[in-house]
């Protein structure tokens, strides 16, 4: 158990959530994190199911990586991660219909997450399923929490809401305040990550390199 | 024995057991939550419907709130036949064609409503509506719209309650055969009664909610006209 949990592996977890972020080290997955993130709602979702889906491939993957043939290995990767997607796009529409209906095509576009298959070709292809799988999960937290935050500040300053429940009392409406369209937009989504990643890179400045 | 994964064998062998292995999982998958996925999509029409009316419940309670509300859904054609008495809540709203055209009437409070439904191309892709107007088949009762792919916070806001509730009490055509419409947002108005103001910024998918009333209620025209002068 303790080696489950090693030094080593707690590493592996950890760096994608900080370090080696995806997000904001590597800048992948931009384009569905300004897509989805109007809301609250649907980033979480967005997030658990890229979470669900990196982790479960890289374990799929990992447990494959010394049978696959080295020139159809991009493929294998994309059929595992494409028969992943459909699955969880299945299980969306069959218990979060409201939910699958906003994030539309935005589930089948995790095909597409280059955060999945960058850790797919650079770890899942030289390591065991076990750390792959915290790997997975590591990365798909770290994806997560970022959409979390953008989703958060989106809908509570553009539509004054949390998960659909009021937030902002109406003695402040009635005050003058006003919602900010402009949060509603694609690309506030993008100057707000642009903070995040301006403030994560000043709070690590001396650890990196 | 070491197999060599490089060999061109190997590796049209592996590719095909892969795909059937996944095959295999898919339509598994598929056939499980296809039923569930039936009902929701059934569910989530019948809620447009009743939104509509004006009518919102909590989503298990959707189906009889519809089963008591809807009386008949029949279908119609363009020159104002009824094609068949029942069956036209199972049209697709991309399948509706000039003559086979759903037509819902609606008990409300004891007074009798009608739904139409109304398809079209906003900027980006397909808008949908439905309109429910009262035993005059003129005067707009509520309007539902939604749409799969317009600019949020612009032309998305055609989804939204504070613009198809500017339809309620407009009338939804006249004698001379002019359609409802949406005007530029802030415009003088020639034509209160019969016309809505846009939204700004999203001028196409406001035209394409023109177009549709225009299309949709020229087909149902005949057929409303009739409707309206049995109930007098």
């Amino acid at each position: 158990m303790s080696q489950l949990f090693s030094k080593a592996n707690r590493q592996v977890f950890a760096t994608p959530l900080g370090l080696n972020h995806p997000v904001l080290v590597q800048v992948l997955g931009i384009c569905s994190a300004l897509a989805v993130t109007a809301k609250l709602e649907p980033a979480i979702v967005m997030g658990l199911s890229v979470t669900i889906i990196t982790s479960f491939s890289n374990v799929a993957i990992s447990l494959l990586r010394k049978t696959i043939p080295m020139r159809i290995r991009i493929i294998v990767q994309l059929v595992v991660v494409a028969a992943l997607v459909t699955i969880v796009s299945l299980v969306l529409k069959a218990f979060a219909y409201d939910v699958s209906v906003q994030l539309s095509v935005y589930i089948g576009l995790i095909i597409t997450n280059c955060i999945l298959m960058g850790r797919l070709e650079a770890f899942a292809m030289m390591n065991g399923p076990w750390e792959s799988f915290l790997d997975g999960i590591g990365n798909g937290i770290g994806y997560a929490y970022i959409l979390v935050i953008i989703g958060g500040v989106r809908e509570l300053f553009g539509a004054g809401t949390l998960l659909d429940h009021q937030i902002i009392p109406t003695s402040l409406y009635d005050a003058g305040y006003v919602n900010n369209g402009m949060m509603t937009m694609p690309a506030m989504a993008m100057i707000l990550l642009g903070c995040v990643i301006w403030a994560q890179r000043a709070l690590t400045k001396d650890e990196q390199k | 024995m070491k197999i060599n994964t490089n060999s061109n064998t190997y590796t049209i062998i592996y590719a095909c057991v892969v795909v059937i292995v996944v095959a295999f999982l898919l339509s598994f998958a598929s056939s499980a939550l296809s039923p569930k996925i039936t009902a929701n999509e059934r569910i989530d029409k019948q809620k447009q419907i009743l939104s509509s009316l004006g009518i919102s419940v909590p989503q298990d309670q959707v189906e009889s709130t519809y089963a008591a509300t809807i009386v008949r859904d029949i279908i119609v054609n363009d020159k104002g036949e009824v094609v068949d008495t029942t069956g036209g809540f199972e049209i697709a709203i991309k399948e509706i064609s000039a003559d086979r055209l759903p037509f819902y009437e609606c008990r409300v409070d004891t007074t009798t409503k009608y739904v139409i439904p109304l398809v079209g191309k906003g900027l980006w892709g397909t808008i949908w509506g439905y309109i429910a107007v009262d035993a005059d088949c003129r005067t707009i009762y509520g309007a539902y719209f939604s749409h799969e792919s317009e600019t949020a916070g612009l032309g998305a806001l055609m989804a939204e309650k504070p613009f198809q509730d500017e339809f309620k009490g407009k009338s939804l055509y006249d004698e001379s055969g002019t359609v409802i419409s949406v005007v530029k947002f802030g415009a003088k108005q020639d034509n209160p009664s019969m016309q809505c103001d846009g939204l700004s910024g999203a001028t196409l998918t406001t035209n394409g909610i023109t177009d549709m009333l225009r299309d949709y209620v020229g087909m149902y025209r005949q057929y409303l006209n009739k409707q309206s002068s049995t109930n007098q």
